[in-house]
């Protein structure tokens, strides 16, 4: 088995700082991480080679210190990465990023054929969920989106056996091999390193890739000239019109609440009989 | 696709089990709204397997037309099928907007429609308009992990593409004597070209459908301290027959399973009353529950944001508070001696 995870690096977006002024993202206020649900997939894939062996490659798209993602997945058992890296790669979309990608994994492909990819469920800055589903489309991949579980790897007939998130419950997919699973949080626990594991990933250098390095790449494709959406205006949410702040004691604040509820008396407190 | 050439909005009907979802239908009444402004008419796109009599409903929601595909190969979701329908469709009737539902098929299919169509995509929209004056979908969702919001346009591809999250936008009441026309297209398809099988459903509503559902949701953040202190809002729930719901920071530290995370990236929620407890207000909460009716504040800091979405805010020590409304509301239920409900 040959599986390739999809990483990105993403700001902490829980730490975060935007500068009130521009309305821009203030970098510096906030650590790059590796995206939290592309964990899980390296560490799915870790389970599946422990199944089936074989080979797992990370890739990412971004700027040179997004390596460390890479270093990162190697901790987490990854055998080896790649990093597409190149100003040309700028401001992509996702219509932009998948394509890039594609061209990187075809590359990858070449030297050894990919049996799955995993990505995570979506990136925690974007937070659009569209590559993976994007990306299985220019590969000619079934993709299996939103993965619970992976119950059942069979090598001889080629196929897997996923259990997939539906809004009101869960599905079982059988899918053929190649194909491209994004998965939830849900899917596994994340490990705690192997101590060769971080030897291993301390002294790795990510292979890094730039627009050159890729074969038969329409550059029209890549980056902002390559994305459809633009960003019309960013603006700060305008504040909801904020009610009425009680006052006093706690005591008394409950007590003006429960004023307000039992004069609400359709909304609220509707006896049964 | 040609800009000239596309007219019409679309809303993609996103059907399970031939029972058409929710927020397919809030999409219906967004939809009417753009269409409208466009003065063009509003379709469905509904695609599966013995699904031609839903097309009524499609049109009492507010579509003129409806563009069909039936095929047993439709029978469940899968992306190779539903979107092989859908492409062959967008090609031929070249609709200018299309939105889907933010469900997991709805994404799915976007997302691979988006790529073949080689059109933008907007995620998770929370706001949609028009401008009039050059036609285009202003699609607006938060970003940056939803400490500020953006307006993403589509300017030049067609058709102009969004997800929209459930209940953020109102469907329409239903009118049974709105008429409408059905157009019926076929597809080739094949069982033995398709590289995915569905071979089980389940419905599991016990835990999901909960917060969707849920006419009162008390929602804790990480102030309450511990999950100890969590706990105090369970009791609060289960005095007035009401979900607990919690922030991304409560179910990253395991106070909540991950279903019950409230917000941009958890659900979306709009209930009767929300009590907001102990949570900042951070945008990537809000836009999660910011639709409910009534929304109740708890908070230590006067200044939090949450006091801005509040419609009454109450400031203290929730470990306070709460244990009072839960003797108000114990008392209030034995005078009553009915269930509390709420219409």
């Amino acid at each position: 088995m040959h599986i390739v995870v999809c990483v990105k690096q993403v700001p902490d977006t829980k730490i975060i700082k935007i500068n009130p002024k521009t309305n821009t993202l203030d970098r510096k206020s906030a650590p790059a991480i590796l995206n939290p649900f592309d964990a899980h997939a390296v560490q799915e894939a870790v389970k599946i080679k422990r199944l089936t062996g074989g080979t797992i490659t990370v890739l990412s798209m971004g700027p040179p210190q997004a390596t460390e993602v890479i270093k990162e997945s190697v901790e987490i058992g990854a055998d080896r990465g790649y990093l597409i890296s190149d100003r040309a790669f700028a401001g992509a979309d996702t219509l932009a990023t998948s394509y890039a990608l594609s061209k990187a994994m075809e590359k990858i492909g070449k030297e050894l054929p990919v049996d799955m990819v995993i990505c995570g469920k979506h990136a925690i800055d974007g937070d659009t969920g569209q590559v993976g589903a994007g990306l299985a489309r220019r590969l000619d991949m079934p993709p299996v989106s939103n993965v619970l579980e992976v119950s059942e790897v069979n090598t001889k007939e080629n196929t897997v056996l996923l259990k997939r998130k539906l809004t009101s419950g869960y599905e079982l997919v059988q899918a053929n091999l190649p194909c491209l699973l994004t998965v939830e949080k849900e899917i596994n626990e994340v490990e705690y390193s192997a101590l060769p594991n971080m030897i291993k990933a301390a002294k790795y250098k990510p292979i890094v890739w730039t627009v050159d390095d890729l074969i038969n790449v329409d550059r029209t494709q890549l980056g902002l000239k390559g994305s459809p959406t633009v960003v019309g205006k960013s603006f700060t949410p305008p504040k909801p019109e904020g009610g009425q702040k009680l006052h006093g004691s706690s005591n008394d604040q409950v007590k003006q609440l429960m004023e307000v509820l039992k004069d609400k008396k359709n909304l609220l407190f509707q006896s049964s009989n | 696709m040609n800009v000239e050439e596309s007219k019409g909005v679309w809303v993609f009907i996103e059907q399970n089990d031939s029972k058409i979802e929710g927020v397919s239908l809030e999409l219906l009444g967004a939809g009417r709204q753009l269409a409208d402004k466009l003065q063009v008419p509003l379709a469905g796109m509904l695609i599966g397997d013995g699904i031609k009599s839903l097309s009524s409903q499609v049109i009492a929601y507010g579509a003129d037309e409806v563009y069909l595909v039936d095929h047993p190969v439709l029978k469940n979701y899968r992306t190779e099928s539903y979107m092989k329908s859908a492409f062959q469709l967008i090609n031929k009737f070249k609709p200018e907007i299309l939105l889907y539902g933010a469900t997991s098929n709805g994404k799915d299919l976007a997302s691979a429609l988006a790529t073949d169509l080689q059109t933008g995509l907007t995620a998770d929209t929370t706001h949609l308009d028009i401008d009039l004056e050059n036609r285009f979908l202003e699609a607006s969702r938060p970003a940056f992990g939803g400490n500020i919001m953006a307006t993403i346009l589509c300017k030049k591809q067609r058709p102009q593409m969004a997800t929209v999250r459930p209940k953020v936008m109102k469907a329409l009441e239903p009118d049974s004597s709105r008429q409408g026309k059905i157009i019926e297209d076929t597809v080739e398809l094949k069982e033995s070209d398709m590289r995915t099988k569905v071979l089980k459903i389940v419905n599991d509503v016990t835990n999901k459908a909960n917060l969707a559902d849920a006419h009162v949701i008390v929602c804790g953040g990480k102030g309450m301290g511990t999950e100890d202190n969590f706990q105090l809002l369970h009791q609060l729930a289960d005095t007035i027959g009401a979900t607990v719901g919690g922030t991304r920071d409560v179910v990253e530290a395991g106070w909540l399973p991950h279903h019950l995370q409230i917000g941009q990236t958890g659900e979306t929620v709009s209930p009767k009353i929300y009590f907001a407890v102990a949570l900042s207000g951070a945008i990537q909460h809000t836009v999660g529950m910011i639709h409910s009716d009534l929304i109740i504040a708890i908070n230590k800091d006067p200044n939090a944001a949450i006091f801005d979405s509040a419609h009454y805010g109450l400031v203290g020590d929730a470990m306070e508070i709460v244990p009072m409304l839960i003797e108000q509301f114990k008392q209030i239920r034995n005078e009553k001696g009915g269930e509390i409900s709420y219409v």
